[in-house]
């Protein structure tokens, strides 16, 4: 994709804590062309959440970006004073969180949290904005959106929420979506009407969305292409079908499999052996190697650099998976 | 040989009147009697025999974990009758419950909420072992409990730390030891995996079935995800504003799933291999109030196939095939 939306470069963003410092996010650098859906997937404490919230430099204490360009169409948010980016949040980059119930605000009616939006970032008046509510609460498919304007968060259900979240969250018509595990909280059929509805909103205007979530099998229906984080580092990128049908991280290769199979029967689940390791004690070398069965003595000493197996397919990984498939792949 | 368990036309309602005030509602200028009363679960019957895996799936709300708690009667049941090994066990008291109490244990959905804090590991699964007399000596019990957390992955210099030490993985291997540290015979997994990440979720998962295996042990399995419970039932029932709308054992539920809802909820799941849900149907609307539950089918109101009768008419279970169980007006 050469139409480049986003790009960030060895993003570093560190959490200091009395206990020592976390490196949530360790020089990581993605990009998102227009009209793509980027897949950002990891168990938690992977450093996901705090890769979208830091392309909006929305990092609060201890947390500190400590280094890194997050070139947005050009300009360097990490330069951008704080009334600029003020400027860009909302207008030109929006955030969907994960909990609905929490993200809208209980005092106010839901008509005046998506006006909040449009009187900052608009030049629309009063009648105007009025009309764009209805329109907004409409295309996320809320019926009846001239009476719910009145309503109050509480008298939604979790789903009607996010409908309102995802509403607020287009009102300015942003470039960028930035979806904080959107459908987490959220049962199997809503997730499926909300998944959909926001893959229709971002292909029909030609806009991008960061998708952060540790749900593999979401990101399957959803991405063009996945970051596949552990422990703040990209472990494997590139196109979705590439990363899930022929994963060459061993992680990569773990969470696949350790998803139960609805269309095949297994005596047993493989699973990747251990637990995330302790942020704050990160192993030497990849720090995968721990809990990795593919682990040779490399892998404990060295960490791996990103490399290139196949178009637009990276892995940070001594050992890739299907080595000798993937070199066939890219010469032919 | 007679079932483990067998419940009969179970019902449930939590009855949101604090006392009679609270039940006057002024409406239309004039102050009205309305009752507020959820219906949690409306005529469930099944059984599960010894060594299987009956497994419950629904969304949220749907009545499932009220049924798991009624059953071990953590609630009074409000109507229909439990019986355990033959015994009906609707109407015990408290006292009269011990002996099942250490024949039947739970594991909860919360690995964080469900361990008492201020109890070291070893200690909370002592405590059951010396009320219900497994152990002769708190020494003996002891003794037990490491062997029990041993079993599940918890290592002995381990047991003297308190719960906040764990990760999440972990302590939801504690709450299984601590079901399994009075030699239960009967297990209640109440969501037990859904709090965790995918690979730690597989663990667990593999560990059940292993202990299973081990102890010969019967689970009433509680889940929203359907691929966990495809992997681990025998049998199962699909639930529905607090009844079962379709039950069968695995390959009738999977292999010749008959009711709408069932159908609604397998197009919903989002998988792994691939872009269906995106493109495929999907129920619209939202779950409708217990409180005030439709009359007729409770699912009339999302059915795409739903005839005058469904608006009328609760459908009556019909066994399709040996062992397939559906209510629904489709099929009468």
């Amino acid at each position: 994709m050469n139409d480049t939306l986003l790009e960030v470069k060895n993003l570093r963003t560190y959490f200091h804590t009395f206990k020592g410092t976390v490196k949530a996010v360790d020089d990581v650098s993605f990009s998102v062309g227009r009209g793509e859906i980027l897949a950002i997937v990891g168990e938690s404490g992977g450093g996901k959440s705090v890769t979208g919230f830091s392309v909006i430099r929305l990092i609060e204490e201890p947390g500190v970006i400590e280094s890194g360009e997050i070139l947005f169409e050009g300009r360097d948010v990490m330069k951008l004073s704080e009334r600029e980016v003020d400027r860009l949040r909302g207008k030109e980059i929006s955030m969907i969180f994960q909990d609905p119930m929490t993200s809208l605000n209980p005092v106010y009616t839901i008509g005046r949290q998506i006006e909040e939006s449009l009187l900052l970032h608009t030049k629309l008046n009063r009648e105007e904005r009025r009309a764009a509510c209805i329109d907004l609460l409409r295309s996320v498919g809320i019926s009846n959106p001239e009476s719910r304007l009145k309503a109050y968060p509480h008298q939604f259900s979790g789903g009607m929420r996010q409908r309102v979240v995802i509403a607020i969250a287009l009102a300015a018509d942003p470039k960028l979506i930035i979806a904080d595990e959107p459908t987490t909280a959220l049962d199997v059929t809503i997730q499926a009407q909300i998944l959909r509805l926001m893959a229709d909103l971002v292909r029909a205007k030609n806009r991008s969305m960061i998708l952060v979530t540790h749900d593999l099998a979401v990101v399957s229906e959803m991405a063009d292409r996945i970051n596949v984080m552990y422990c703040g580092k990209i472990v494997e990128t590139g196109s979705a079908r590439k990363v899930i049908d022929e994963s060459a991280h061993p992680y990569t290769k773990g969470l696949i499999d350790s998803i139960p199979d609805l269309e095949r029967d297994r005596k047993r689940l493989n699973t990747i052996k251990g637990i995330v390791p302790n942020m704050f004690e990160l192993p030497e070398g990849c720090n995968f190697a721990p809990r990795c069965a593919r682990a040779t003595e490399l892998c404990f000493g060295v960490e791996p650099e990103q490399r290139e197996i196949g178009a637009g397919h990276f892995v940070a990984c001594h050992f890739p998976l299907g080595g000798p498939a993937h070199e066939e792949e890219a010469r032919s | 040989m007679t079932k483990l368990l067998e419940v009969t036309n179970l019902e449930q309602r939590f009855d949101l009147n604090t006392d009679f005030l609270s039940k006057l509602v002024f409406e239309k200028g004039r102050i009205v009697k309305r009752e507020r009363i959820v219906k949690a679960v409306n005529g469930v019957s099944f059984s599960v025999g010894r060594r299987e895996v009956f497994s419950i799936v629904g969304e949220s709300g749907c009545g499932k974990s009220t049924v798991a708690r009624t059953v071990v009667k953590l609630i009074e049941p409000k109507g229909g009758r439990i019986c355990y090994d033959g015994r009906d066990i609707t109407e015990l008291s408290r006292t009269e419950m011990l002996p099942f109490r250490k024949r039947m244990q739970m594991i909860f959905q919360d690995p964080y909420a469900s361990l008492n804090p201020r109890q070291r590991v070893a200690d909370i699964l002592v405590e059951p072992m010396l009320f219900h007399k497994i152990a002769r000596s708190p020494e003996d019990a002891r003794e037990k409990a490491l062997e029990i957390l041993n079993r599940v992955g918890i290592r002995p210099e381990q047991a003297s730390r308190y719960p906040h030490q764990f990760s999440g993985g972990q302590r939801q291997r504690i709450g299984i030891a601590r079901a399994l540290a009075v030699e239960p015979e009967f297990i209640v997994a109440d969501e037990p995996v859904s709090a965790l990440d995918v690979s730690i979720q597989a663990q667990i998962l593999n560990l059940l079935m292993d202990l299973k295996e081990e102890f010969s042990f019967s689970y009433l399995f509680i889940a929203h995800d359907l691929s966990v419970v495809k992997h681990i039932s025998d049998n199962l029932a699909v639930m529905y504003l607090g009844r079962m709308v379709e039950k069968g054992s695995k390959a009738h539920i999977f292999g010749n799933p008959l009711h709408p809802y069932t159908l609604a909820l397998f197009s919903a799941i989002p998988r792994i291999s691939g872009t269906k849900m995106r493109t495929g149907r999907n129920l619209e609307g939202e779950i409708p109030s217990a409180i005030d539950l439709p009359p007729g089918c409770c699912f009339h109101t999302r059915c795409p196939k739903a005839l005058p009768v469904c608006r009328e008419v609760v459908p009556q279970e019909r066994e399709i095939e040996p062992g397939h169980f559906v209510s629904c007006h489709l099929f009468a």
